[in-house]
């Protein structure tokens, strides 16, 4: 009984020690009021979402008052700002679809060879070097891109298809593609080197070569940061905005040739921003009927992203 | 075990070694394959930087700084939009360093682990792949209109703020995180308050990463269009936000704050502006233009890429 | 060293010494590898006993910066496996390897199998599955998976996946078998099977192996050798180490003395 009470005795008191402590510590008011106001800061962030929904669901609202969801969803025109409006969205999405389309054609395969090459072939000098290189290029303002296709990539691809117009899908989006390059090549290349060197050295083991060992173990045990990657990829393409406001044109048209020029979701909204459309008309309010459709493409393949990725890390 | 080992039936030197022939041709062609992809990067950063350089020589000299906007190609200037990004960067940094850095402060240093604080880690991973359009629409919707800021530098200049926070606050985040719980005990163990830990020991310590983040954010600010044309920036502008305590007609004079109250437009704007216009001689405008904004964003992402490049090297805990 | 008749070499390190940059991590050493016989490398941890065996199939050269001085003669061919104008990927292709952790590549148990043949241009559908069965036999996992040779070879246990990694090694016809402390992940009773194993394997193949176990050397091999500080400190008849070393420090890292 008293052996016991004396090996207890301890516990008790560093208990009482430390809760004083930490007492004494939140006595301090300023304390209180500081880390209250670090919590503001990070409650912004939830504000900006709150804000972001509340916005384009309220806007959509009222629009959805005079168009109904199937027109919206079936009609094969957009012509918001004529007497005979149509609200097909689809029109939009289309070039949405097609820009992306190219872009990622570009995009995904040089985005995985350069990872693949920084991940498995460079010696740490080259890839210290590539890495700035990539980094500037994705820092390059879209607005720059924009230059760039309609006045360099567009010229350059009439002289190889001569009927290509001023403005196009293909010019906007290959430029694009180059613009996406640098985040799937870092993202890829992260998920290639989150792969534990021992599959590496088992490859190697059996006298696999460099490229053999890269495409037969490495991608598939990366394969889900891989398509994560991809996925961001996609998402940068559809809320891309200037570069097809620049080159793709920014007339609706329902196609899904990319030698045509045509209007995407994005560049709608910054071709009617540049207007004056008075505040509560119906066409203000078919951008936040069209920023919403954006913001739920970009959320669906987002979670899709995250899902992948952490799948990803549960792998080891 | 069946197979007979004495003549090794399987190793076959000269079939192997044609096969390892051709397996380092394909390494070597890959790893050409992957040079020419890293130098297609290069190669349209130099052909951009170069064209614009070429194609705008004439116009880059003093006067395209020191003009506003004109009809006229070869009178026309950048002077509006080079002030107003630079008054729109003060804005945009002054909201997103103090509301970055408390931010990840918060969720490092004081955040418990419950539903609320991923609720807030969720978020800033998505906000950070939001398209910077659907910024501005939620700009227009609240800054513009329900706040009534209107089109000024005050509304692009939070709306940017909004759109770089995550990259401030993951990088904050990451610079406390390289900080070794032996300074925060360190410091705990004197008796300092938590407060006084992240005051004096955190964030100095901290400090060139965060330092990183917000300059490649800004550079990221800097080139941003879309939000703020989004809100509704005009593209032509021939003044100036009024200066602080300048005359501004009939004995009024500026208040501090008045410049942010004011209509303005920005260095991508114009170029966009430019950019759009059938008239070749405006091409050589943009291109000047364009020039200027890349050896700015370009400048940044090189001071910031230098900046954890020496970081790294300095690190000694 | 034992001068009564010896069996044939398999291999043979002569004056070997590498470098990781400045830092000399193994020193002179000099070891015959004889044929079909377990040969095991004992010593305390950091002693270079993985280094040494990693030499012997070129895994040094995948990270820039190591070296090799003196040679490995592998025979009958008399090749030295360090000379530069030698392919690590050709040795490779004769040497193969387990190692500490089961390391399956993220592919069904048949295409792990499978996996070295392929990189052999073996591309004969009857052939690969003849040799995907005989080196799961071999390696004593053939009834647990004959049924499931298309599931994730990741989804094995722990034991089952090392004996796959055996399988993957054997399903080549290796003339060599590196084994790297192959059961210092495993329970006791995997340890056991593998232990089993690598007896049964001398029939058919030359084995070096590097345990921290000294009961697993004595259990397994025929030969022993003891290092320590990136030296060869004693080689001999597994038995003449354990029963009567000649040097003391051989006796005092086996005694429990140190290690």
């Amino acid at each position: 009984m008293n052996a016991y009470a004396m090996s207890a005795s301890p516990v008790p008191d560093t208990h009482v020690v430390s809760d004083r402590l930490s007492k004494n510590a939140m006595r301090h008011a300023s304390e209180r009021v500081i880390e209250a106001l670090l919590f503001a800061a990070a409650a912004v962030s939830v504000l900006t979402t709150v804000g972001i929904v509340y916005v384009l669901v309220s806007e959509s609202i009222q629009f959805f008052a005079s168009v109904s969801i199937v027109d919206f969803l079936t009609d094969t025109q957009w012509t918001p700002l004529f007497d005979d409006a149509h609200f097909g969205i689809m029109v939009l999405v289309s070039g949405t679809v097609v820009s992306s389309a190219v872009a990622l054609a570009v995009a995904i395969p040089m985005g995985t060879v350069i990872a693949i090459y920084l991940s498995e072939f460079a010696n740490p000098k080259v890839r210290e070097l590539a890495k700035p290189i990539l980094e500037l290029l994705g820092g390059i303002p879209t607005i720059v891109f924009g230059y760039f296709a309609l006045l360099i990539v567009t010229p350059l691809l009439q002289k190889i298809f001569p009927e290509l117009p001023g403005f196009s899908l293909l010019s906007a989006g290959l430029v694009m593609g180059i613009m996406i390059v640098p985040y799937v090549a870092s993202l890829s290349e992260d998920a290639m080197r989150a792969v534990p060197m021992s599959l590496r050295e088992g490859s190697y083991a059996m006298g696999s070569t460099r490229l053999h060992t890269a495409l037969h173990v490495v991608v598939p045990a990366a394969f889900s940061g891989l398509a994560a990657s991809y996925i961001l990829g996609i998402s940068r393409a559809v809320g891309e905005t200037m570069i097809l406001a620049v080159a793709a044109g920014m007339q609706p048209n329902l196609t899904w040739n990319p030698m045509e020029p045509a209007a995407t979701i994005t560049s709608y909204i910054v071709q009617v921003a540049l207007g004056d459309l008075p505040h509560g008309s119906i066409g203000y309010q078919t951008i936040f009927a069209a920023g919403l459709t954006l913001l739920l493409i970009t959320l669906i393949f987002n979670i899709l992203g995250q899902w992948l990725r952490r799948k990803f890390r549960e792998n080891y | 075990m069946s197979s007979d080992q004495s003549t090794n039936p399987t190793f076959n030197q000269e079939k192997i070694r044609a096969l390892i022939a051709r397996g380092k041709l394909k390494d070597t062609l890959f790893a050409a394959l992957g040079i020419i992809c890293l130098g297609i990067g290069l190669v349209v950063i130099f052909a951009l930087v170069a064209d614009m350089a070429i194609k705008g020589f004439d116009r880059l000299n003093l006067d395209f700084f020191t003009n506003f906007a004109s009809r006229r190609a070869t009178q026309a200037g950048i002077l509006s939009a080079w002030v107003g990004s630079l008054l729109v960067m003060l804005v945009t940094a002054l909201t997103a360093v103090p509301l970055g850095v408390a931010a990840g402060l918060y969720l490092e240093e004081y955040a418990k682990r419950n539903w609320i604080t991923e609720i807030i880690e969720i978020n800033i991973t998505n906000l950070a792949a939001v398209p910077s359009i659907v910024y501005g629409l939620l700009a227009l919707g609240i800054f513009v209109y329900t706040f009534g800021f209107g089109q000024s530098i005050l509304s692009a200049g939070l709306t940017l703020a909004l759109l770089i926070l995550p990259i401030v606050i993951v990088a904050t985040r990451e610079a406390i995180r390289a900080i070794p719980a032996m300074i925060r005990e360190g410091s705990m163990a004197v008796g300092a308050t938590r407060w006084q830990t992240c005051r004096y020991h955190i964030v100095p310590y901290a400090m060139p990463g965060i330092l990183t983040g917000v300059i490649i954010g800004l550079a990221r600010a800097i080139g941003e269009t879309a939000p703020i044309i989004t809100i509704g920036a005009l593209t032509f502008i021939a003044f100036l936000p009024p200066v602080p305590f300048t005359e501004i007609g009939e004995g009024a004079r500026a208040g501090l704050f008045d410049w942010v109250m004011s209509p303005f437009t920005v260095m991508p704007i114009q170029i966009f502006n430019w950019t759009s216009r059938p008239d070749p001689a405006f091409e050589v405008n943009a291109a000047a233009a364009g020039f200027v904004l890349m050896a700015m964003v370009l400048t940044m992402n090189a001071v910031a890429i230098w900046l954890r490049y020496k970081l790294r090297k300095n690190i000694k805990w | 060293m034992p001068t009564n008749v010896m069996p044939p070499l398999k291999a043979e390190a002569r004056d070997l010494s590498f470098h990781y940059g400045e830092v000399r991590a193994l020193k002179n050493i000099n070891m015959p590898i004889y044929d079909k016989k377990v040969t095991a490398l004992i010593g305390p941890s950091g002693c270079g006993k993985s280094t040494y065996l990693r030499s012997f199939n070129r895994m040094h050269d995948l990270y820039p910066g190591n070296r090799y001085e003196g040679e490995i003669r592998f025979y009958p061919d008399n090749t030295n496996l360090l000379s530069p104008d030698v392919d690590p990927i050709e040795v490779r292709m004769r040497v193969g390897m387990v190692f500490q952790k089961p390391n399956p590549f993220p592919k069904s148990i048949y295409e792990n199998v499978a996996y070295g043949l392929r990189v052999r241009g073996e591309k004969n559908r009857r052939d690969l599955d003849g040799k995907v069965e005989q080196a799961l036999r071999g390696a004593a996992i053939w009834d647990e998976v004959k049924d499931r040779l298309q599931d994730l070879a990741t989804n094995l246990s722990g034991g089952q996946q090392q004996r796959l990694c055996i399988a993957r090694a054997l399903a080549t016809d290796p003339e060599l078998l590196l084994f790297d402390e192959p059961t210092s992940a495993l329970d006791p009773i995997a340890t056991g099977a593998i232990e089993e194993l690598v007896h049964e394997l001398k029939q058919r193949v030359t084995i070096l192996i590097v345990t921290h176990n000294m009961q697993q050397a004595a259990r397994v091999s025929d030969y022993t050798a003891y290092m320590y500080l990136g030296e060869m400190i004693e080689f001999g008849k597994t038995d003449d180490i354990f029963i009567k070393p000649q040097d003391k420090r051989t006796e005092d890292y086996i005694t429990g003395r140190m290690g």
